[in-house]
């Protein structure tokens, strides 16, 4: 039930997110252009260091093509040795609670996974990854892969800010401040304060506790045995003991929240008591999600020497996310009316979700990780109802613009407003620009490619999956409930999202090899077409704004932005929705 | 082109690995050698019990089926409930009838062990980690006449421990109020165990 408490809450959060975007926007805005700031003095020598060891010149500007080629290569060394760690982890140190080296398979996905921001988790972190595997490997990218898409909009606002150049900065440089002086500091702060909330951080491995009372369970017999023999029942047993699996958690979950990557230390990640522990956990974690994807509209207005540019692109965010949060929320609190009749009193949905976050803050970190794409959950979206889980469907489908990834949410949403200028001049017959530079038919199909390729990841994947055996068997729900858990799957792959409907059995050849595909096309197939489009606004002269040009500040802008995001994502998805959660809401009520 | 990629392909090698050794190693190093000293006990997984005997954490739910205690979340962990090595949700759809079911069945088991009449909701519906260690105040107190009558305690008794046991919205506004039923349980047997008012342990 609907309380003020909850009004306040979100209003203290909306708050708080304001207040530090701003200071944080105009500090990443300084690291980003290179000027001095504290940090530099004090952590100088290692940046310079860091730049000695690897032979990297940081005063060498790249065009748009080495950029790119820098960009693609670190990450194609990153997704190796990620991936060589998951098949050998079992064979490596700091492996306490023993575990062995990953499928094939499921190492492509998951070493996939991970450099592409997306922390898809196919496998569950308690009895697939060791210690070792979640610091070097995956802590690791969640750290550069974030610092990736600061990078790629840092070489975006130089395009739109130089003229007739090809030089975009350096890579390297962009890479090694960004993780620098912008994760790793707030990773710290924060990974700190999960701790003092109570999320372990130490190396020592699983404790066997004793139960107070002990439980006595049946285990089932395996799928193999029954088909030989029927009729064999489940064998009771007894458990005296509960195996409390620790690890170095806090420093993995800070970065987990602050890079947009979303992979848990646990298969039920931020619902986890040790992941995310309390209320006030739950509201530091919300908040290092949308952090630095709304802080970074700041350092864009900052960089383009137009703060209200930036305020534009987060009021837009901001509208858009409010309207989604409204109606996950009030689903989530009608419930279900079957239950409702069941236990003789109406109830917000709690099935998946923890007590001490309630429906409140389970519908609104769903609607923070989908909008951002994060990926991280404390509330078990497969179990949400049909509207509230069609929410962080479409804010994925929407193309993760909704704030979106560190880096990647922004540089998406500039492209859909590069789009909005060519609509609105297509409607008064005036050759668009964005900031000074002449929209042409390059930047148009750069821009094109940027929105339809994760489009076409999500319904060609979804049509794939939903034509196999292998796909509609991974399902764990019957019916529209069932295809709901698909398309989600590759609205969250093809957006480098993360989370899951987790019913579905998504460890198996298919699932692992095509949505690493997907991941791997959506993240690159983008980025990479937006430093082409870097490279040709740098190259173009500014035009002088006269009196028919649009300006891109006003809320009438805003608000023709967020139609065109609206209407491209609800043209493409609303047949697709129609036949999952639309029609489940629909069975719901009707029943 | 091969020749930019041979160049590019040495920084970029180096670059993975000194940022490996300074995000994967070096960070989580310093977290830990500071949060071991800051908090020490979080660290560690926030573990209750006395020497080297652990009896849980009080993060961690257990559970707990005997009538003489309080009964937490239902969990849908495999193959035994709250078990912390696999933690994770039913993942049951709203419209599914498995879930109509399970729901109904847990409904009714409660009437029958408490009172007719409305139920809590927490208390028929699987949490999200499958450990959760809470229910509410109002789910506690809705057990407390049956903890109360098995242990041959008086409720008033019962229902004391409940407030002692419950927490508020953090800092005041934060979350939902909430007991641990892990903590609430052990209140119950170190009462017994002390002999006060003659409760007995189940």
């Amino acid at each position: 039930m609907t309380t003020s408490t909850d009004f306040m809450q979100l209003g203290l959060f909306l708050l708080a997110l304001l207040a530090l975007s701003w200071p944080l926007g105009g500090y990443m805005a300084a690291v980003l252009e290179g000027r001095n700031h504290p940090l530099a003095r004090i952590l100088g020598w290692l940046e310079r260091g860091l730049y000695r060891v690897c032979g990297v010149d940081p005063t060498r500007e790249m065009d748009w093509k080495e950029y790119a080629l820098a960009m693609f290569l670190f990450n194609v060394a990153g997704f190796a040795v990620l991936y060589l760690l998951l098949r050998v982890q079992g064979l490596l140190p700091l492996n306490p609670d023993g575990q062995t080296g990953m499928a094939p398979d499921l190492a492509f996905n998951t070493a996939m996974s991970f450099i592409t921001n997306t922390n898809w988790q196919a496998y569950s972190g308690e009895n697939a990854a060791s210690h070792l595997t979640q610091m070097l490997g995956l802590t690791v990218h969640n750290f550069v892969s974030a610092a990736t898409g600061i990078a790629v909009l840092t070489a975006l606002i130089r395009g739109l800010i130089r003229r007739e150049t090809r030089e975009l900065g350096n890579f390297w440089t962009d890479l090694v401040r960004s993780t620098l002086y912008i994760l790793l500091p707030l990773a710290f702060v924060l990974s700190l304060a999960l701790c003092w909330q109570g999320v372990p951080q130490t190396f020592r491995g699983t404790v066997n506790a004793t139960l107070a009372e002990p439980v006595v369970y049946e285990i089932a017999p395996g799928a193999d045995a029954l088909k030989t023999d029927p009729a064999l029942k489940p064998t009771p047993a007894i458990a005296t003991q509960q195996a409390i699996m620790r690890g170095p958690m806090a420093s993995q979950e800070a970065i987990k929240e602050l890079g947009t990557n979303g992979g848990g230390f646990f298969n039920a990640n931020s619902a986890h008591p040790f992941e995310n522990p309390t209320p006030l956990s739950n509201f530091l974690e919300m908040l290092a999600i949308l952090l630095i994807p709304a802080a970074l509209c700041h350092t864009f207005g900052r960089m383009v020497g137009d703060a209200r540019q930036g305020w534009m692109l987060l009021g837009a965010m901001t509208a858009l996310f409010l309207g989604f949060l409204a109606l996950c929320w009030w689903a989530e609190s009608q419930g279900s009316p079957q239950i409702a009749a069941i236990i003789g009193t109406p109830a917000g949905n709690m099935e998946g979700k923890e007590l001490r976050f309630g429906v409140m803050n389970s519908a609104l970190f769903a609607t923070i990780t989908t909008a951002t794409s994060c990926g991280a959950v404390n509330t078990m979206h497969d179990s949400l109802t049909p509207l509230g889980g069609l929410v962080p469907m479409v804010l994925m489908q929407l193309g993760e613009v909704v704030f979106g990834g560190v880096g990647s949410g922004l540089y998406g949403m500039v492209v859909f407003a590069v789009i909005t200028v060519f609509v609105a001049g297509l409607m008064v017959g005036r050759t668009p620009e964005y900031l000074g530079k002449k929209i042409e038919a390059f930047e148009t199909k750069m821009c094109s490619l940027v929105i339809m390729v994760p489009l076409f990841g999500v319904l060609l994947g979804t049509g794939w999956a939903v034509l196999t055996g292998m796909g509609r068997g991974a399902v764990a729900n019957p019916g529209a409930h069932g295809f709901s858990e698909i398309l989600y799957a590759f609205s969250s792959m093809a957006n480098n999202n993360g989370s899951a409907f987790a019913g579905l059995s998504a460890n198996n050849a298919l699932y692992n090899l095509l949505g690493g595909i997907v991941m791997c096309t959506s993240r690159f197939w983008t980025a990479i077409p937006v430093l082409a489009l870097a490279g040709s606004l740098a190259g173009k002269k500014a035009v002088p704004t006269g009196a028919g040009t649009l300006p891109t500040h006003t809320p009438l802008f805003c608000g023709l932005l967020v139609a065109v995001v609206l209407v491209v994502g609800a043209l493409t998805f609303i047949p697709a929705l129609a036949l999952g959660p639309i029609v489940e809401h629909l069975q719901m009520l009707g029943r | 082109m091969l020749r930019d990629i041979l160049h590019t392909l040495r920084p970029a090698c180096l670059m993975l690995v000194v940022l490996s050794l300074l995000t994967g190693l070096a960070y989580p190093a310093l977290v830990t050698g500071l949060a071991q000293v800051l908090f020490p006990r979080q660290a560690d997984g926030s573990l209750i019990g006395k020497g080297g005997h652990v009896a849980g954490s009080s993060l961690i739910g257990q559970p707990f089926a005997s009538s003489a205690y309080f009964w937490g979340r239902p969990s849908a962990t495999s193959p035994q409930p709250y078990n912390a090595a696999a933690s994770g949700g039913s993942n049951l759809g709203p419209t599914n009838p498995a879930q109509l079911k399970s729901v109904a069945e847990r409904a009714a088991a409660l009437r029958k062990a408490n009172a007719d009449g409305p139920v809590p909701a927490e208390l028929v519906t699987a949490s999200a980690s499958g450990l959760d260690p809470h229910i509410s105040p109002t789910a506690a107190l809705y057990q407390a006449g049956r903890v109360a009558r098995e242990r041959g305690l008086p409720e008033e008794v019962v229902r004391g421990l409940i407030t002692r046991r419950a927490e508020g919205r953090q800092l005041g506004f934060l979350g939902e109020e909430r007991v641990n039923v892990l903590l609430l349980n052990r209140d119950l047997d170190s009462l017994a165990a002390t002999g006060q008012n003659g409760g007995n342990r189940p």
